[in-house]
Parts: C-alpha cells; structure tokens; sequence
C-alpha cells in the first residue's frame, strides 16, 4: 500500500515527537484575520516574543466588516477597534495585510486561494474553522483556535494530532440543477455532523474531477460541518491551471518544478485508507436543510423524516430542530416563505457562484416579501463581477450588492436577521442564532436554489423554476 | 513557568442537555467583538440563558441549586461548528474546569486541552446516568480522576474516555505546548530549510 497526500504532507512537515506522543507539525502557511488573532498577538507580546516567521503569515479583515459602509471610523467602533488592532500587529510584526484600501480584502477563505498563495502540498492553519477550503488544492488545511495562533506565529509549529484518511467517492453524474452544494449537504445528511470526527476527508471520483475549483471549494470548504477538520482533494491538471499566474504562486522554472512536486504528492490508487464510502452522483438532488445543523438535510421535494424513523442517537436533536424551525415531521419545505435571501460567503461567495446566480435572474425581480443580499466573498470578486455587469443584474432584480466580507453568515457585522426571520442561506450553518437573531432561522442551499427562493418568495425547486436554464 | 498538573478535577456538575451543541451557542458571535478573552464568562451561553427581553429562561444553567457548579455534562458532539476558542475560554471564565459529553468535535477538544480544561466522554447511558443522579443531588460533588481514568459519584465509578496524549499532557503539566514547541526550534529551522515553498 503506499501513502495518501495526508501521509505525505504529514510527514513532510513533521518536525519532532512530543513528550506525550503527539506531532510538532510545521505549518508551512498561516492565515489571520481580527477576531481569533488579537488575543494571541497579545500572548506573544506578554512573553516578549516576536513572530518567527512573519513571511509565512498572511492577514485579511472578514468578519466584522460592515458591507454597506466604505469610510472609517465604522458605525460600530467594537469593529473599528478589531481592525486598527489588526493593522497595528501586522506592521509591527511585519505580516502582509490585505486591507480593505488594498483592493484585495475578503474573506480569508477566498483571498488565499485567489491570490494564489494557497497551493498543493502545503501545510495551512487559521483560527477559522473553514480552513478546510483551501484542501481543494490538496492541502493540509485546518482550523485552530487562538492559543494555537499564538503557537504559530511564535514557532511556525503546532501540536498535532495525526487524523485517520476516510476517502469519500462520489462517482457518476450528476443530475440536471445539482451543484457541488448539494454534493456536500449529501454527504453530511449520509454521513452526519459527527460522522468525520477524527478523520481527513478526502475527496475523488469523477464529479471531483470534473469539478473547477471553484467547486471544490465549496465541498472542501463543509467538511468540518462533518466534523472533519480538513477535507481535500488530490491535485491535479485543473488545480495547476488554476493557479498559474497568479501573483504568489511560482514562477518561471520555479512553477515546473513545482507542479512535478506537486503530482508526486497526490494519493496513489493503492493508497492506505482508514474507510472507504462511496456515493452515486445520480442519486444527489438540491438539497436543502430543514433543521440546525447542516447534516440535518432532505432533498427538495422530500419530506422533513418522522423522528421515529430516524437512527436514535439523531431523534432528540431532530425534536428540537423541529421546535425551533417552527416545522412538522413529515412537511416539504417547498412553498414556505422566506424572508432574507443570502448569496455570499466562503461556501458559496465566489465568482462562479454570483455568476450562477445571476444567469437566473436575468429579467425577474425579488418577490416584495423578500429582503436579498448579495455578498462577494472579496473585492477581486466584487471587481470581476462588477466588470461583466453581474451587481447590475442583481440591483435590477431588487438584491442588494454589498461590499466583500463574512456578512451574514455569522452577523458580527450589521447584516442580522431580524426576530424569527427566515433566511435562504447559501452559507454553510443553519445553528441556532447563527445569523444574528437568537430565535433566526436558516436554510442552506445552493446559490440557483437561493435565487429561486428570492424570485419566488418562498423554498422552491430551481428545477422547476428555470426550467432547462435551471438544469 | 511550569504549569499545574491536572490528575483529578472535583467539583459540583450541571446538566446542559442536547446534542451536537454548537460553539456558536456556547458564545455568540455578536460577544467576539472584542481583542482580548476578558469578560467572556458573562456571555456563556447567553441566548440559551436569556430570553430576547433579557431575562431568565429556565435552563439549569440559571438554576440556583446548579450556581457554583465547575463541571458541565452535555450530549454527542460538544462544541461542533466554529474553532473559536472563545468558547472554552468563556467556559473557564464562567467557572467551568471540565466537560463531560458523550463526544467532542476535535477543534473544542484540542482548544479546551491546551487551556487546561479536561474534556471526557462517557457512553450514552452511563452519561444518561450520570445526569440523572446529578438532577437529583445538584449540591453533591462529583470526581474526574484523569489517574485512574474513571469518574466517581455516589458509591459508583465509570470508566471515561480520553485521548492519551491529552491526558498525559494535562497530568504532567505540559498542557500548553508552546515552551516545548520553542525549545525545538533547531529542528524546526531544519524543516523550514527542506520545504520548497516560502
């Protein structure tokens, strides 16, 4: 049997054993942003230490920015605060910042990727739980919390760990509509929130191959809402491809070398899995979330299961999903009205994604009950898709076109639902208050099933709405 | 500075029961608008604490026979969803020194161990039982004893799980790992070197 790419990275970055047994692993790239690094440039600061290598931190602002107003100080000085204290830790340690006068802020997620310094084979940490994203490159990428920022900015090394490698294919084709989206929100339904505690996922199979990026991005980018603490894929002719040219990725006689390191790192077919599942893309439909957590999906059209039909250890969380969503056992979610249509964030915030969406628009309006945001995931987004017209689209349509961060998502910055709204969300947590109102309400979704709902007013099936452009 | 060595927490326990019990709502993300991890406490739990009006729900964490506990036991899958660790902090800010569940999510596992705060799983019934007994004799003490790998209450002692690097750091005083990861630089240097990156 020979090694997967997890083994390989692993080992590759291995520095030392640790008195308990776990790993030093070298963290080859590090991201930061303001809300989990203030604390831990303040631990380095009490034990008088320095960043060790500040070329291989990056930093970006996300969370708390607000997406409707460009000049500081902002509105909320708790956000005004967090992003002066960013920039004072990045000058002072020497850590690029990509600001927001920079013309490349975004989410952190999407910034790495896009300026190409997320790459194959490499190690990656952040104090984001959607770090896992950046495996679409066939990277090591997991979140970490603020101790562990502080451990790497000081070392460049973490306390790890070594997860076991369940290798998830889903091969065949996919339907008519059914996007990487609903790829994912499958694979968490089947294998659940807890189902990928302790493991990497990785992904492969022919929808992966012949997914851009992009959507590998998004898949990538749920697995810890399996409880996978990375999820990648193995890289190959598209991820080459993808990042050439841009501005961190190598150069010249730099780049063949290290696209031959690159695919000497990819999982042999023989590969030493711990498991093995297997899904059948013909057998994925839009899926959508009923409950408040992502594994708590049905296909649209399906009903929300009978609690009694679900496995036991599923049931009390089911009862309680049901309570707070206001929904019955056995009800479809098609019809229901919505309230906020959210289109953005680092599942679903990129290019592609606003392209998608706006392809289905085209001529239609937001129905009056409905509040739609549209969030590009970073200012180059938000350029790209500004120079192809897409924000015209979307304002024409009746969306709002905001300015690039987390927004809604998480709603640390002024975008919150408001009371028991409902929200079609094509973010990746439906956890109770997870938008910013305490008793909120999400659905997750693809972008086109986002559309459909803002066009329609209420949960609908993009299938039928669009007819074949819908497919 | 050496760190204290954690073989055995003692303490009174309260209930939070549910499954897959989210750090979003151990702390809203609305109370991380801040650059240091002081006052959290006051924050744990808040929308599962607090009505919309602010005032109490009936939750055991607003209980007074549960005021003073250090001990939280919870379902399947604590601490699922975002890697803040301000989550963990809030719990130790609101006086919290372990978790009991039936599982944790990896990040809330490896952020609560590196602040000191043991985080054991029991099975599903044994859990049950044990939350049980504690609804009924709230003002009672229970034991977790990382040593002997069991918890004691009453006349009756279960075995809990562990990871063991975990509960080796946490025992010889090591749960904070980054003197080590500083007194390894050489090698670190080593590494750094070989990568063909940066």
């Amino acid at each position: 049997m020979s090694k997967t790419l997890y083994q390989k990275v692993w080992d590759k970055h291995s520095v030392d054993q640790l008195s308990d047994g776990s790993t030093q692993l070298f963290i080859g790239t590090h991201l930061i942003h303001e809300v989990t690094s203030p604390q831990a440039f303040g631990m380095l600061e009490e034990r008088g230490l320095r960043v060790k290598y500040p070329q291989r931190t990056f930093a970006t602002v996300d969370h708390i920015v607000p997406t409707n107003e460009i000049s500081e100080p902002y509105s909320d000085p708790l956000a005004q605060k967090m992003i002066e204290a960013l920039r004072r830790n990045t000058e002072y340690q020497g850590i690029t910042f990509f600001d927001t006068p920079t013309g490349k802020q975004g989410i952190v997620h999407i910034v790495g990727p896009e300026q190409g310094i997320t790459q194959p084979g490499m190690t990656i940490a952040c104090g984001d739980s959607h770090t896992s994203t950046h495996g679409a490159f066939g990277a090591i990428a997991f979140g970490i919390g603020t101790s562990q920022v502080r451990d790497v900015l000081a070392t460049q090394t973490l306390k790890m760990n070594k997860l076991k490698v369940r290798r998830i294919n889903v091969t065949g084709k996919l339907g008519p509509g059914v996007t990487a989206k609903d790829v994912i929100l499958h694979i968490l339904k089947e294998l659940g929130v807890n189902g990928g505690t302790g493991y990497a996922y990785e992904y492969g199979g022919e929808v992966f191959d012949n997914f851009t990026m992009e959507e590998r991005m998004t898949v990538c980018n749920m697995s810890i809402e399996g409880g996978a603490r990375c999820g990648y894929i193995n890289p190959d002719e598209t991820t080459f491809a993808y990042l050439k040219g841009r501005p961190y990725a190598p150069q010249g006689a730099d780049w063949d070398a290290s696209v031959e390191e690159w695919k000497s790192l990819a999982s042999q077919d023989d590969a030493d899995y711990h498991d093995v599942v297997d899904f059948d893309a013909s057998q994925i439909s839009p899926t959508v979330t009923w409950g408040i957590n992502p594994g708590q999906g049905i296909a649209i059209g399906e009903p929300i299961p009978q609690v009694k039909d679900l496995a036991p250890e599923l049931q009390s969380s089911a009862t309680e999903a049901l309570e707070y969503m206001g929904f019955s056992q056995g009800q479809k979610l098609e019809g229901i009205p919505v309230d906020v249509v959210f289109i953005g964030s680092c599942t679903n915030g990129r290019l592609s994604d606003l392209k998608e969406a706006a392809r289905m628009i085209q001529g239609r309006k937001v129905a009056p009950n409905v509040t739609a945001l549209c969030v590009p995931g970073s200012q180059i987004v938000a350029k790209q898709a500004e120079e192809i017209g897409l924000d015209k689209i979307f304002t024409d349509a009746g969306f709002q076109w905001r300015q690039a961060g987390c927004s809604m998502c998480l709603a640390m910055n002024p975008d919150k639902l408001v009371g028991r709204q409902l929200c079609a969300s094509t973010s990746n947590r439906n956890f109770k208050g997870r938008q910013g109102s305490p008793t909120g309400r999400t659905i997750l979704m693809s972008p086109v099933m986002a559309v459909a709902a803002a066009l329609e007013g209420k949960i609908s099936d993009a299938r039928k709405v669009f007819g074949q452009k819908g497919e | 500075m050496a760190l204290e060595k954690i073989t055995a927490t003692t303490g009174r326990a309260v209930p939070v029961p549910g499954d897959d019990i989210d750090t979003d709502r151990i702390i809203p993300a609305r109370f991380m608008k801040c650059v240091t991890f002081d006052g959290l406490g006051e924050y744990m739990f808040y929308d599962v604490r607090k009505k919309e009006d602010g005032s109490d729900t009936g939750h055991n964490l607003n209980k007074k026979q549960y005021q003073g506990a250090s001990i939280l036991i919870s379902g399947n899958n604590f601490g699922c969803g975002s890697s803040r660790e301000h989550a963990p902090q809030a719990l130790a800010k609101a006086g919290f020194k372990a978790v009991i569940a039936e599982g944790f999510a990896d990040i809330f596992l490896g952020n609560s161990t590196q602040l000191g705060m043991p985080c054991v799983t029991l099975g599903h019934e044994d859990r049950l039982q044990l939350s049980q007994w504690v609804e009924k004799n709230p003002r009672e003490e229970i034991t977790i004893d990382l040593d002997t790998q069991q918890i004691r209450y009453a006349d009756k002692s279960v075995a809990l799980g562990i990871p063991a690097s975990n509960r080796q750091a946490l025992m010889e005083g090591k749960w904070d790992p980054l003197q080590e990861l500083i007194e390894n630089q050489e090698k670190v240097e080593v590494v750094a070197r070989s990568l063909s990156y940066v």
